[in-house]
């Protein structure tokens, strides 16, 4: 069992850093997602990871980064995929929201039947003028098309395995980045002569941050080691596990980082606001924290009604 | 990066489970809780079980008696001893987790000569003699006060919060021997042998209603100085050596224990609000598992533990008291009694302690963010 970051992943870690660093800084990121990006993330290999034979070990870790830099974009369903792509849950007739259509060249519905595939250009909606993350335009599509059936019921559910997976790190690097962030501004930030990080009612909300993202990794690398090895651990438990303590600690992580920023947390201006209302999205992705934690609690020995 | 057990370790694990189906069905009953010398007798009885199996001292080093297991090993055999309902380490938990191993690292030829091969046997149970009063969370405040005398200290103070205190041989004992230099720098690191004169213990009576702890209060006690673990003074260092071990695997069968304790309750739980908040803590304990293993790991790798081993107590601690409240809204009216449902009421009331001992939540927070995170130092008044 060596149930760390290998060389190799510590490698891939550090390259996928340093080149979003370098290329997507905070100020392209607020300029949203566009057909640069894609290609720019197509060309360092993001969206050809498994086809490039990455592991779902050495996936997680490149999302981790991607959350990590609040890179915004249909992401996760553009892996694997030569295109732009967007899946939702959802079916013919059905009232959804969709994200980054204008970017978008298909969307995938998951549903009962299968993977249906619709083209943007069949998609008719409006946009939100508002969208909560200003990353994440909007647009309400009354009615959405059937699309055609392109893969089995149980590819579908393979695909929502994997999607999962993937945006659970994304949510890994969010509350990550926003521990590095609190830590930072309270180390710098003064109040009564003092950093604001020597303060334990400050101190003690940095460390319940770092402990949520370090749980959080742990599950996610984990629930990706179980993909790798489905020996190694129950899949479906691991993966519920992983979206539910990464969802949380993107979020709260958002809360408490807003918090520490005191004032400055409410600003447009400081980019807490932008890590937290991606997280707020990424829950509504493939299953909030309650409906994974109902699906771990239908996994564990029945409720037995003769005992109450 | 992987979760595989190499075959080495899964042939350890068929081996251990064999032997534990084997034996455990020979135990004799467990004795009532405060009978401590029944229950001295029962736990030092598993440990020679153990060690004539060949199990004692899982990790220690081979040529301290130990098994010199690795650490993915160790892991093994705390999941599967915890799995098959194997007795907790009991009354062997500061011979073996705690003074053991500081002895393997600081102790002298004689001293390893003198106590390693007892403990590991059973023979030799010890006792904790590190708060008191006046030092909790400022574990550097101790008082008691020892002063040398030809080859002997003479320890005079009071201790409290001592496990094992009424059936221990020896404490692990932390006095001032130097009142005039700064708190860390005048600490000394004392085997005590448990029935010297001058020794009073007084059992200290828990939530639970049975004497968990003792409280001692030496008089004059004399103490030879060949009892000494370390140089005169610098016992601050070896108690953080000692305490050390306790961020190591500690805590792994408690949280092996915390994950049979969900499945344990589960069926209790129908109301579906409930059975969703039971959902949320088995994710979160499965986490804190999957961090464990992290840690594990790195100190395999590495020799040191990596920050993770510095948040696993908090998050566990606290993931349990939610645990314990769950219990108790789950139970309902059954909760009257302690005894009426399961052991649930038994662990809310027993997991009350886990959020205030080895380090409250609190100094752990302090830890994480000053050690870890690299935030300032709270000034010191």
């Amino acid at each position: 069992m060596n149930f760390d970051l290998t060389d190799d992943q510590v490698a891939l870690r550090d390259g996928i850093r340093s080149h979003l660093e370098g290329r997507f800084s905070m100020e392209r990121v607020r300029e949203g997602f566009d057909r640069s990006m894609f290609d720019e993330l197509s060309e360092a290999g993001v969206f050809s990871l498994r086809a490039d034979g990455f592991s779902w070990a050495d996936s997680v870790v490149v999302y981790e980064e991607l959350g990590r830099a609040c890179v915004p974009g249909p992401l996760v369903g553009s892996a694997g995929a030569d295109a732009v792509v967007d899946v939702i849950e959802g079916r013919g007739g059905d009232a959804v929201w969709v994200e980054h259509l204008a970017s978008l060249d298909r969307l995938l519905t998951i549903g009962d039947d299968g993977i249906r595939e619709i083209p943007a250009a069949s998609l008719v909606g409006a946009e939100a003028d508002w969208p909560l993350d200003p990353l994440t335009p909007a647009h309400r599509v009354e009615s959405l098309p059937a699309g055609e059936l392109v893969g089995t019921a149980s590819e579908a559910s393979r695909l929502l395995n994997e999607l999962t997976l993937l945006t659970a790190a994304q949510q890994v690097g969010l509350s990550a980045a926003l521990v590095d962030m609190s830590v930072g501004y309270a180390m710098t930030r003064e109040q009564f002569g003092r950093p604001i990080g020597s303060f334990q009612a400050v101190k003690h909300m940095c460390a319940e941050m770092a402990v949520k993202a370090e749980v959080a990794r742990a599950a996610v690398q984990a629930a990706a080691c179980i993909m790798d090895d489905p020996s190694t651990g129950d899949e479906m438990r691991s993966l519920h596990g992983a979206k539910i303590v990464a969802g949380e600690a993107a979020i709260m992580n958002g809360r408490t980082a807003t918090q520490v920023y005191g004032g400055m947390g409410f600003t447009w201006e400081v980019d807490v606001h932008l890590y937290l209302k991606r997280a707020w999205i990424l829950e509504t992705r493939f299953g909030s924290a309650d409906s994974h934690a109902d699906a771990v609690a239908e996994i564990l020995p029945p409720a037995d009604r003769s005992q109450r | 990066m992987d979760l595989r057990y190499s075959d080495v370790d899964e042939a350890f694990r068929a081996r251990l489970r064999e032997w534990l189906s084997s034996e455990l069905p020979k135990l004799p009953e467990q004795p009532p809780r405060d009978d401590w010398s029944a229950r001295r007798g029962w736990d030092t009885d598993w440990q020679r079980r153990l060690f004539d199996a060949g199990y004692a001292g899982i990790n220690w080093p081979k040529e301290f008696g130990g098994q010199g297991a690795t650490p993915s090993q160790h892991l093994v055999f705390l999941e599967e001893t915890t799995r098959a309902r194997a007795p907790y380490v009991g009354v062997n938990f500061v011979g073996l987790l705690h003074a053991g191993p500081t002895i393997i690292a600081e102790g002298t030829e004689a001293q390893k000569t003198d106590h390693l091969s007892k403990i590991l046997r059973g023979d030799e149970v010890w006792c904790q003699g590190f708060s008191e009063p006046q030092a909790g969370s400022d574990l550097a405040a101790v008082r008691t006060k020892a002063v040398l005398d030809g080859d002997h200290y003479v320890v005079t103070g009071q201790k409290i919060w001592c496990s094992y205190g009424q059936i221990g041989d020896y404490g692990e004992l932390l006095v001032r021997t130097d009142p005039d230099a700064p708190k860390h720098k005048g600490i000394t690191w004392l085997m005590l042998p448990m029935d010297l004169p001058g020794i009073e213990i007084r059992p200290l009576k828990t939530v639970l209603g049975s004497s968990e702890f003792a409280e001692l209060f030496l008089d004059e006690v004399r103490v030879p100085v060949s009892c000494r673990i370390g140089a005169e003074n610098d016992g601050w260092r070896v108690t953080n050596v000692t305490l050390s071990f306790e961020r190591g695997t500690a805590f792994v069968s408690e949280m092996v224990d915390a994950l049979r304790l969900i499945d344990d309750l589960s069926p209790y739980v129908t109301d579906p609000a409930y059975r969703r908040e039971l959902g949320h803590l088995a994710a979160e304990m499965d986490g804190i598992w999957a961090l464990t293993k992290r840690n594990i790991t790195q100190a395999a790798r590495t020799g040191v533990m990596g920050p993770g081993s510095m948040m696993i107590k908090y998050a566990y601690s606290e993931l349990r008291q939610r645990l314990g409240e769950l219990s108790m809204k789950v139970l309902e009216r059954d909760v009257l009694a302690v005894d009426a449902v399961g052991e649930f009421v038994e662990e809310r009331l027993r997991t009350l302690a886990l959020t205030i001992a080895a380090g409250t939540s609190q100094i752990q927070k302090n830890i994480i963010g000053e050690r870890v995170l690299g935030l300032p130092k709270e000034p010191r008044p």
